[in-house]
């Protein structure tokens, strides 16, 4: 063996190996989570609200309230992410204004979130006067997922191939009906991975609802977007700090979190699945 | 409003419409017919770089003429300017004047998207769009206007029987262009660009991706076309020009140095670096 390959062997190898450790903390984490929270799961715990002061009935409302919040957050920031990822990367001049934003865009990935709950406090709760509520809440979790929007969505639309945007406007079209009838459908599948990371992001987050939308028990199920809601991160968080019953709340606290993973999983699941279909209808 | 002005040759510019000299050439040969398209006096810029140097240039209409010369040497460029997609390249600018039927297509009046529907191109490596192969087809006269469904369908269909590709697609116009053969891809982009029904076609370099069978094919295409269309290619392969060309233009480091007809060019060149070149002494 040259020693070439015995480089290659040895990158390969380290390659293997790091991929194997990944797989192993997933698998550590998911087996850990299923083995304490599938003994609470049940069809009352998944469909029924709270009782005796959280230490018995199910998380409904939370689970609910999770899926509002995150769906919230999707329909704010995708729309916006998209749009400031056109702007930025098919109509805007080069130039330090640009590089500014685009520097703002990934600082903004770097601030923690509780930044964002403040934040959301003072402008989406006070200053709007939306009150805490999914509202409030959205938006504030649609401001954290906006730069993962964003990037995505600009690394989607930069690997189109410049030649498909000449042989559209070689046909006539303008640069608007190019962006919206070809460069946009080739990225869709891109901008969705950007779509799969904020639903995880947006629904584990514990921090930046915490002030803005989540209510620690609520008997009923919230009637509009001016509400206060259950959600998930946050029912386990004050399970595991508050209450009388420490046995009875881990357990529905290791439930609470299996049924967030899955939650997570399944929405991850859906939008990989939108982006194989789109792969199939546009690539051979 | 301002689009429509190019359809229609009595809403005049400013100046008027050019007179041009029936048919005359940058030499003096006459053609016999008042140009389709031809450059007057064209210098072209990018930055400081001059890539194009005073060329005029006739492009006779229901013709072939092809473009010839070494890599570099300003084809594409000359080419890329007859449907303003130059328009798209920064700090780029353009001196001299380029008719259309005896206007000039970069007069403010002239909307672009407007011209590129009158001259289409296609380009040398395919790019079909990532749609299905129905959806390539129809995307030009649906962004054009056309919605009526039997319409679209009959367009898409006329057009890929006129790029002979129509029977090796029609069981198959749902999947994705994609999945085509490079040279089915380019076939496709020509049916793509009659769809649009232009009365120009510009090729540039479109066999230069293609195996020897394909490209038979494409320049079968070209002879097939070229008494319904004013066609300019450009192309790295003298055979080719020979074969389905007209006329003949030569293009050395951004200047022509010889047009004439496609015969008289390659039988008796009159300039030595013409000669130099189709005899394959350099390039
Ligand atoms: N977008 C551009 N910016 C700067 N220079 C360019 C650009 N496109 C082409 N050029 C230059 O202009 C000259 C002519 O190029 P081109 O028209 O592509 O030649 P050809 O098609 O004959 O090979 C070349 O020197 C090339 O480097
Ligand atoms: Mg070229």
């Amino acid at each position: 063996m040259s020693r070439r390959d015995v480089f290659q062997k040895a990158g390969f190898g380290l390659l293997w190996l790091c991929m194997a450790a990944n797989i192993v903390f997933l698998g550590a984490i998911l087996w850990f989570i299923a083995v304490r929270g599938l003994p609470a799961i049940s069809w009352e715990f998944l469909t029924a609200a709270p009782r005796d002061a959280m230490t018995a009935g199910g998380i409904a409302p939370a689970i609910l309230g999770t899926l509002y919040l995150t769906l919230g957050a999707v329909l704010v920031a995708l729309p916006l992410g998209v749009a400031c990822a056109v702007y930025l990367t098919e109509y805007s001049p080069k130039g330090w204004a640009v590089n500014a934003i685009r520097v703002s865009v990934n600082n903004l990935a770097g601030v923690p979130s509780v930044v964002f709950g403040l934040f959301g406090l003072a402008v989406f709760v006070k200053g709007a006067g939306f009150g805490v509520s999914i509202l409030s809440g959205s938006l504030t979790l649609a401001m954290l997922t906006l730069p993962l929007i964003i990037s995505a969505s600009q690394e989607a639309l930069v690997a189109v191939p410049q030649s498909v945007r000449e042989a559209s406007l070689a046909l006539g079209a303008s640069r608007w009906e190019t962006i919206r009838k070809v460069v946009l459908p080739a990225a869709l599948p891109g901008i969705l991975t950007g779509v799969i990371l904020s639903v995880g992001r947006a629904a584990g987050e514990t921090a930046p609802i915490l002030f803005t939308a989540a209510a620690f028990y609520l008997k009923g199920y919230p009637d509009s977007v001016f509400s206060e809601v259950m959600a998930l991160p946050y029912h386990i968080y004050a399970l595991m700090t508050e209450g009388t019953h420490p046995e009875a709340q881990t357990r529905i606290a290791y439930g609470s979190s299996l049924v967030l993973l899955a939650l997570v999983l399944a929405m991850s699941m859906l939008a990989i699945y939108i982006r194989q279909r789109q792969r199939r209808t546009y690539h051979a | 409003m301002l689009s429509t002005a190019i359809e229609n040759p009595e809403a005049r510019p400013p100046s008027g419409p050019v007179t041009v000299n029936a048919g005359s050439t940058a030499e003096g040969e006459t053609t016999g017919f008042e140009p389709k398209m031809s450059a007057r006096g064209v210098n072209f810029y990018y930055g400081p770089k001059r890539a194009l140097k005073d060329i005029s240039l006739d492009l006779p209409p229901r013709m072939v003429t092809a473009i010839i010369g070494p890599s570099g040497c300003g084809k594409s460029t000359f080419i890329r300017l007859l449907n303003r997609m130059n328009d798209l390249v920064p700090d780029a600018r353009l001196e001299g004047e380029i008719l259309l039927d005896g206007f000039d297509i970069n007069r403010p009046a002239c909307d672009a998207a407007d011209l590129r529907k009158r001259v289409g191109m296609v380009f040398q490596k395919p790019n079909p769009f990532p749609k299905t192969i129905f959806e390539n087809v129809a995307y030009g006269p649906e962004v054009n206007g056309l919605r009526d469904r039997l319409a679209l369908e009959e367009r898409v269909e006329n057009s890929l029987r006129r790029a002979a590709l129509w029977d090796e697609v029609k069981d198959r116009l749902r999947e994705s262009a994609l999945g085509l053969s490079g040279g089915q891809q380019q076939r496709l982009c020509i049916a793509r660009c009659l769809a649009v029904e232009p009365e120009v076609l510009l090729f540039d370099e479109p066999c230069a991706s293609l195996d020897p069978i394909s490209t038979a094919k494409i320049e079968e295409l070209i002879l097939d076309l070229r008494r319904q269309y004013t066609i300019a290619i450009v192309t790295h392969n003298m055979q080719q020009a020979a074969r389905v060309s007209d006329r003949t233009a030569f293009f050395l480091m951004g200047e022509i140095i010889e047009v004439g007809p496609t015969g008289r060019i390659f039988k008796a060149p009159r300039d030595r670096r013409t000669e130099d070149y189709i005899t394959g002494r350099f390039g």
